[in-house]
């Protein structure tokens, strides 16, 4: 039997799991989510994951990233690695996919803000203000 | 012109509250002091936000820019990079002086929305003594570097205090490569919500020690070290215990304190116990007029609630403009037993016949609990909850409307009842 806290929701349900009838039952849980929170902790620990990842521009030094699915837990520093060998130098923005099916785990590396593309959609329209006001 | 609304800050509280008041056709301001929207979401870029709303694990800025569009969408005018300097009661509601790029200006409006967020607490409001040198942060002006301009705050690192934000960017730093040398509480338990000690911490290896705190800092130029002490049970430093650790980096997630610098000049009434504005159940202050809403109401785990205060504070902002109106009888609520306080702090007179959602937070942890709330000798209602701690803030939509007449406190009484 093994002790466990579910991190699925902010309730943090104190849970125990045990192996019966050849399959993991958890205890103490308040929703079924727990029970797959506690099969997938005995089995293959997942979590989901944020970080950033360069930009190619100075006001918006990073641009923030995550995980659209859970990742096993053991593969995290090494999605962190690809992610850290990377430098956006296209206007992209929240939702739009950085890496695609990473590693092969089902899961893409979503950009989660609008901030860079705010700022280039800017610094465009302010672009062209000035190419009109100069002819 | 005089609009019906003001909204002071611009983070998830001011948001929501701009977007409700607009949606109950007011003539809206949001004013934000930076340079965009969405306040401390912006550096928040961990998941799990908008669980309860959305039902979805969003990171702070896609929380935040399901706001901003609605905003823009509702065209709801913002003055961003504007600073508010001064307010003035007047006979038909309040005159603002800000600094913006403009320079100095003045508007006139009907009502005001508090949506100032919260501060956190520094090394010299705990005590910290030694040197000043650099490498001491806050874990909100590391998250700062960290997530909003990719700096790294140091490479090996001390965190003091085991708040969220502590957690959080434990979890952050190691991420990134540092080394995180452990969390320090100096209380005997843990000040986070459960989950982020799971994920930030254990899932991470990063060692939480119980009843210690950072007595001393060492450096000149750059933190060479940190002091730790074990302290007592009146969080007193032992002597003997002392022990050094060297480190470049010291975080502090110490507390969060409710900014109420404006409300406090408005001489509105401060409850000691949330540090924020008292508030009825129409998220009013003690000034007609003036409504307080998010973390500078009092300070909330959840953004999903601090959205909900802002929607409250913003509606209710929106009808008083138009009528004017002042709820003359106020019922109070009143915290008992093992509950630390409950917000809002009294009830008006026309929403006792109805609905009214209350927070509490409990005063320790405890196991198996009751909450009985109860007017006189009549009980309202009671809800039982299998464990309750200080850090984890509960809701609780109390149905006034099939009690008969309230006339004395309603009072929320919190008991355990043993496993």
């Amino acid at each position: 039997m093994k002790e466990l806290v579910c991190i699925t929701c902010p309730n943090s349900c104190h849970m125990t799991v045990e192996w019966k009838e050849n399959r993991w039952i958890a205890e103490g849980n308040q929703c079924s989510r727990g029970q797959q929170f506690a099969e997938d902790e005995m089995t293959c620990p997942k979590r989901t994951f944020s970080t950033t990842v360069r930009t190619a521009w100075k006001e918006i030094p990073v641009l923030p990233v995550r995980v659209s699915e859970e990742v096993p837990k053991e593969k995290i520093f090494e999605i962190m690695d690809i992610i850290n060998h990377i430098t956006v130098r296209k206007n992209i923005g929240r939702d739009d996919v950085l890496i695609p099916n990473v590693l092969g785990l089902d899961a893409d590396v979503i950009v989660t803000s609008n901030c860079l593309k705010e700022y280039l959609d800017e610094k465009q329209s302010l672009l062209q203000a000035e190419g009109k006001s100069a002819v | 012109m005089t609009y019906d609304v003001v909204v002071i800050g611009g983070g998830p509280a001011g948001l929501a509250a701009a977007v409700s008041a607009k949606k109950a056709g007011a003539d809206v301001l949001l004013l934000e002091r930076e340079g965009s929207l969405g306040g401390i979401l912006k550096q928040c870029i961990h998941d799990g936000f908008g669980l309860m709303r959305f039902k979805k694990k969003l990171s702070g800025p896609e929380y935040a820019e399901r706001f901003i569009e609605e905003v823009k969408e509702l065209q709801i005018p913002v003055g961003l990079w504007t600073f508010v300097t001064k307010i003035k009661k007047n006979p038909e509601g309040f005159s603002v002086w800000m600094v913006s790029r403009e320079g100095v200006s003045e508007l006139q409006t009907r009502t005001l929305v508090l949506a100032t967020g919260c501060r956190e607490r520094t090394a010299r409001q705990v005590s910290i003594h030694g040197t000043r040198p650099a490498g001491i942060y806050t874990a909100g002006t590391a998250q700062h570097f960290t997530n909003l301009q990719g700096e790294m705050p140091g490479k090996r690192c001390v965190i003091l205090g085991s708040g969220d934000i502590g957690l959080i960017m434990a979890r952050r730093l190691k991420l990134e490569g540092a080394d995180v040398l452990g969390v320090y509480e100096v209380k005997p338990e843990p000040s986070g919500l459960t989950r982020n000690m799971v994920q930030c911490l254990d899932d991470f290896q990063i060692p939480l020690y119980l009843s210690e705190t950072v007595t001393r800092v060492f450096g000149e130029k750059r933190l060479e070290g940190v002091e730790i002490c074990k302290v007592d049970e009146q969080m007193q430093p032992v002597a003997g215990t002392e022990q050094r650790i060297d480190c470049d980096t010291l975080i502090l997630s110490v507390g969060l304190i409710p900014e109420n610098e404006i409300a406090e000049n408005l001489q509105v009434h401060i409850d000691p116990k949330t540090k924020g504005p008292v508030c009825d159940s129409s998220a009013m202050t003690s000034i007609p007029g003036v409504f307080s809403c998010g973390n500078a109401f009092h300070v909330n785990d959840l953004v999903d609630y601090v959205s909900e205060s802002g929607e409250l504070a913003g509606a209710s902002a929106a009808r008083y403009a138009k009528i004017q109106s002042v709820g003359v009888a106020q019922i109070p609520a009143e915290a008992e037993g093992e509950a630390a306080y409950v917000v809002p702090q009294c009830v008006r007179q026309e929403d006792v016949r109805g609905k009214v959602t209350f927070y509490f937070r409990c005063k320790r942890t405890l196991g198996r609990s009751e909450l009985v709330v109860k007017t006189g000798s009549r009980v309202i209602q009671k809800k039982t909850f299998s464990a309750v701690r200080p850090p984890e803030m509960e809701r609780i939509i109390v149905d006034l409307l099939k009690t008969e007449e309230i006339r004395e406190p309603i009072v929320f009484e919190l008991r355990e009842v043993g496993a």
